[in-house]
């Protein structure tokens, strides 16, 4: 019994393909674009892992100098000789190769801190051969193959484009012989030692943190990713959801002829719950790997994005992992349920004698349209009291949330509103028709164009954010980026002789000197600057005291940047905590693209306070057309590595490049969003398609033709979705404000002003309208060729 | 006895109030009986006919159906009766689009497991459907339909039949035609026939007539 109830629940697909490939399109799509954002994520993830558990930092001690300054080799032979297990290590980056550089001694390193000695890493031996040995991933090694380096090792479970090696090897290749970056401390350490502070007291112990830096300051990142597969993933359950809900209520007479014929309730919805499960497999095969290519599409921008903003190195290749692929299999099927639930209950409780109404699917009763909106109508009003808090990020989300969410329930009732009141225009019959039927079609239509508002609104709202970040952050570049080149020197002798050159060449040398420390509580940076007219004339500060310059260069205050303010609470005037006593707080400046806090000290002030923070970096004044010349020329008299000079239009480039492809991503989601969003106005055209000529014949036996019919669906699709456009664009700038004056703060600790860009909504006009066409077309074109016969059919008494 | 009701009561809710539309139906049929049941529109007809499949519950007396009372019966255990001893025919066919001719008269025997393909020939020859076995319901006419409705409940050799103003939908050659049809193989099957019909002539075909009026048998 269970295969002939089967077999008759599959022969519906056999007779309606199309219903079949709209709805595993649906689930496909829905899947595909979580799912691939989930891939990224869980890529990017993989790779902080990886990036936290470098030399085992995620659980052992390092001992770090004062300032991050080096540690003298004497202090390491005193700290072993007084019984101290503790282990050398160098980093640096080694510009020629672009490898971020780890060098241990394997002899003295806490056992399982490195792959030294391991399974499947390489032997003390060959590390500590003459020709040395690089342990990198199996990425990095495909990269480097050709590179001028030492042999490489690949071993799994290293972040990209780092390589571990003996410390002799990394200190001859940066160029720092006798360099101590750290001290990992061997946590077996024998007990009735003399405590550390006493034997090194300039030395820091620093323990692991519970979590990995990059994971947590990338998580705002990925939770903006996460809400736009969230959204695409929503906007493809619409498709199955109208898919699923036409198929039901065309299968309501076959679901009561089989109970009819014996078939039992409890036998009829396992075989719906079985068939719904074989759907949901072959979507979700489908939706796995369009999500992996949509990941792997996406995942160099993405790499290229948290490079640039968190210096978070993330592979640019995917991998396959079996957890993500099972999690996807798993989101398809509970959305298949999810799409599905409304019918299945209907029929699971559908009395066997009720009776078949194939247009009940695309009625929806006044009484649940008021409900619909007054719901939305409640999620908006929410909306609005959120808008008006600014508490965190979570309420950021639910503020979106309930907005896209409002406004799409709300839709419907809207759009009846505004097409009744077309309707009660006077016209023509056909034009009086016309706006009658597009009413009745509302509530049918429904899914697909609240599909197509989330589309339009997220299109318009994080286009207006981006358009917006664009033109504020390019005049901040402008203003931030004043110095013609920006030096980078190895060591304060090279900087001398240098300087000593460079100085009566150049308008002004302005140095650019940092050290990292607690800011208000916060970990983030402390940076030095001159007193020169670079800094008064471009500097964006968004406010501060009179006289600003002189007091900062004066020491008496200090500028603190737009993150640190709003975590913390600063305003001018406040006192901001900082290393060796706190400073009032003379301005705030805009700092786009920074996640962390940072400080600006007068020169002097920041010299008497960290007077052993080298001095290797430096803005250099020039003419703009002698700048690239000067900058060869430092590099080739002072043989100084790639990189070691920079021109302000390559930084400029290089800023802009990681802006472009932070936004790559969402203008992807977006247009993928957009085209899942038509997909769902094509389903429910063509499902409502064959429902329509009922209605149709009568008005084609009274004279209208068979194209005329056609033309006149085609533009009713398209006035709708012109409607639909327009009630998106005010709620896409809401969305816009929310993004730019909540989400961006909570997330990113900054806000920007927001424009307006009716260019693009223009533009999004010609893409919109043209595609909502294109979504009717077919419906359109089968209508005109539709033979006579089946018109005539419907005025026949049987129609089976 | 096959077919044995008694004190049967239908109680529906309208937004009158409660509408009684059968009120104490007594009724009794036999294997290779056939029953005729007459009656204006709203007498209760269909009613007795579903309760009798066991499509619906009673409100009140008793259906026993070759010696098992539907009242004691779960949802399966109805489902499993009908499948087994009950062939169904409706007025509007209700036959299932996604299938040809041919599966959708072999539908209820697979179901019941007593498909036997050459009584499907048999009684698709004798209903004039052998050519179109291939054909969609969409692509046939609504006799052809009715005829494949009809095979359809007989297929699976039924001990009753429960037909719903088969011909009801058909022309009157037609509908003399598909009742000699009927009820040849319900002979031949050796089942009870409980027909609805509203027509006296049609009625007058078979071996007995029973008329409702307001819910009751007029005696």
């Amino acid at each position: 019994m269970i295969a002939v109830v089967m077999g008759t629940l599959m022969s519906h697909w056999r007779k309606r393909p199309l219903q079949l490939v709209l709805l595993l399109l649906g689930l496909s799509l829905a899947t595909a674009l979580w799912s691939g954002v989930q891939a990224i994520n869980a890529e990017a993830r993989a790779a902080y892992a990886d990036a936290a558990g470098l030399l085992a930092r995620d659980r052992l001690d390092r001992l770090v100098g004062e300032n991050e300054a080096p540690i003298a080799p004497a202090r390491f032979a005193e700290l072993r000789r007084a019984g101290w297990a503790v282990s050398p290590v160098v980093e640096g980056y080694h510009a020629p190769s672009g490898l971020s550089l780890v060098g241990i001694d394997p002899l003295t390193m806490p056992a399982g801190a490195t792959p030294v000695g391991q399974d499947d890493g390489p032997g003390i031996a060959a590390v500590l051969a003459p020709e040395g040995l690089l342990i990198v991933n199996p990425q990095t090694a495909d990269r480097l193959k050709d590179a001028e380096l030492p042999p490489l090792f690949a071993v799994e479970g290293l972040p990209p484009m780092t390589a571990i090696g003996d410390i002799g090897l990394v200190q001859r290749l940066l160029d720092q012989p006798g360099l101590i970056s750290h001290l990992v401390i061997d946590p077996d350490a024998p007990p009735g030692l003399m405590a550390l502070a006493e034997l090194a007291p300039e030395l820091d112990r620093v323990s692991p943190e519970g979590d990995g830096d990059l994971a947590r300051l990338t998580d705002s990142f990925h939770l903006n990713l996460t809400a736009f597969g969230a959204l695409a993933f929503v906007v493809g359950l619409f498709i199955a959801h109208a898919v699923i809900g036409l198929v039901f209520e065309q299968r309501r007479a076959t679901l009561r002829t089989l109970r009819a014929l014996g078939v039992s309730m409890r036998v009829m919805v396992g075989m719906l719950l079985v068939e719904l499960g074989l759907l949901a497999l072959v979507a979700g095969i489908g939706g796995v790997a369009l999500g992996y290519l949509v990941a792997a599409a996406l995942l160099p921008d993405v790499a290229g994005s948290l490079r640039g903003l968190y210096g978070a190195e993330v592979s640019g290749t995917l991998s396959l992992r079996p957890g993500w692929v099972l999690a996807a299999l798993g989101l398809t099927l509970a959305g298949t349920l999810a799409a599905a639930g409304i019918a299945l209950w209907q029929s699971a409780t559908m009395p066997v004698l009720a009776p078949a109404m194939p247009r009940a699917w695309a009625r929806t009763s006044a009484k649940k349209l008021a409900w619909q909106g007054a719901t939305g109508g409640l999620l908006l009003l929410l909306a609005g009291v959120l808008s008006l808090l600014d508490v965190g990020l979570v309420a950021a989300f639910a503020l979106l949330a309930s907005l896209l969410v409002g406004a799409a329930l709300i839709l419907p009732l809207a759009m009846s509103a505004i097409v009744t009141r077309f309707a009660r225009q006077k016209g023509g019959p056909v034009r009086q028709w016309f706006w009658a039927d597009t009413a009745q079609q509302v509530p049918g239509l429904s899914l697909a164009l609240m599909a197509l508002l989330l589309a339009l609104v997220s299109n318009i709202g994080v286009g207006t954010m981006v358009a917006s970040f664009r033109q504020t952050f390019t005049g901040w570049l402008d203003q931030r980026l004043a110095s013609e080149l920006y030096l980078n020197t190895r060591s304060s002798a090279e900087t001398a002789a240098i300087l000593d050159w460079v100085t009566p060449r150049v308008d002004a040398v302005l140095p650019i000197w940092s050290v990292s420390g607690t800011l208000n509580g916060l970990p983030g940076e402390v940076f030095g600057v001159a007193d020169h007219a670079t800094y008064r004339d471009n500097w964006p500060l968004l406010d501060a005291v009179p006289d600003v310059w002189d007091r900062v260069a004066s020491g008496e205050v200090a500028l603190v940047n737009e993150q640190l303010a709003r975590r913390t609470d600063l305003a001018v005037g406040d006192q901001v905590a900082l290393p060796g006593g706190s400073l009032p707080v003379g301005g705030i400046y805009s700092d786009y693209g920074n996640p962390k806090p940072q400080v600006l000290v007068g020169l002097a002030l920041f010299d008497s306070r960290f007077p052993d923070v080298p001095h290797l970096r430096y803005g250099l004044r020039i003419a703009p057309e002698k700048a690239a010349a000067l900058g060869q020329e430092i590099t080739a008299r002072y043989d100084l590595p790639a990189g070691s000079v920079i021109g302000q239009a390559d930084i400029k480039a290089y800023s802009l490049d990681v802006f472009e492809s932070t936004f790559a991503v969402t203008d992807a989601l977006n247009i993928l969003t957009l085209g899942v969003a038509t997909v769902a106005l094509f389903a429910s055209l063509l499902t409502l398609a064959e429902m329509r000529l009922p209605q149709l014949a009568p008005l084609w036996a009274l004279g209208l033709t068979r194209r005329r019919l056609a033309g006149i669906e085609l533009v009713r699709i398209v006035v709708l979705a012109a409607l639909v456009l327009i009630l998106a664009i005010p709620l896409g700038l809401a969305l816009a404000w929310a993004l730019v004056a909540r989400l961006n703060v909570a997330a990113f600790g900054w806000q920007l002003p927001m424009g307006l860009f009716p260019g693009d909504w223009l533009w999004l006009a010609v893409t919109a309208l043209p595609a909502a066409a294109l979504a009717a077309l077919w419906p359109a074109l089968r209508l005109a060729r539709m033979p006579p016969a089946a018109l005539l059919r419907m005025f026949a008494n049987e129609r089976g | 006895m096959l077919l044995t009701i008694r004190g049967l009561t239908k109680i529906y809710p309208t937004r009158e109030g409660p509408l009684a539309v059968l009120r104490g139906v007594d009724l009794d049929l036999d294997r290779g009986e056939s029953l005729a049941l007459v009656g204006e529109s709203g007498s209760g007809k269909s009613t007795l006919l579903h309760l009798a499949a066991g499509l619906d519950a009673a409100d009140g007396g008793t259906i026993i159906l070759d010696g098992a009372d539907l009242a004691d019966m779960t949802d399966s255990q109805r489902a499993a009766l009908r499948r087994d001893k009950v062939g169904l025919i409706f007025q509007q066919f209700n036959l299932i689009p996604s299938l040809t001719a041919g599966a959708n008269i072999a539908m209820q025997a697979r179901l019941a497991g007593r498909n036997a393909p050459d009584w499907n020939d048999y009684l698709a020859r004798a209903m004039g459907l052998a050519d179109l076995l291939d054909r969609y319901p969409e692509e046939l006419s609504g006799g052809q339909q009715q005829r494949v409705a009809i095979a359809r409940a007989l297929a699976a050799r039924p001990a009753l039949v429960l037909a719903d103003e088969p011909t009801g939908n058909l022309d009157e050659a037609n509908a003399d035609a598909v009742l000699t049809l009927m009820l040849d193989l319900v002979a031949e099957a050796g089942a009870g026939l409980l027909l609805v019909t509203h027509s006296p002539r049609q009625a007058a075909r078979l071996g007995r007539q029973v008329r409702l009026v307001m819910g009751r048998v007029q005696t």
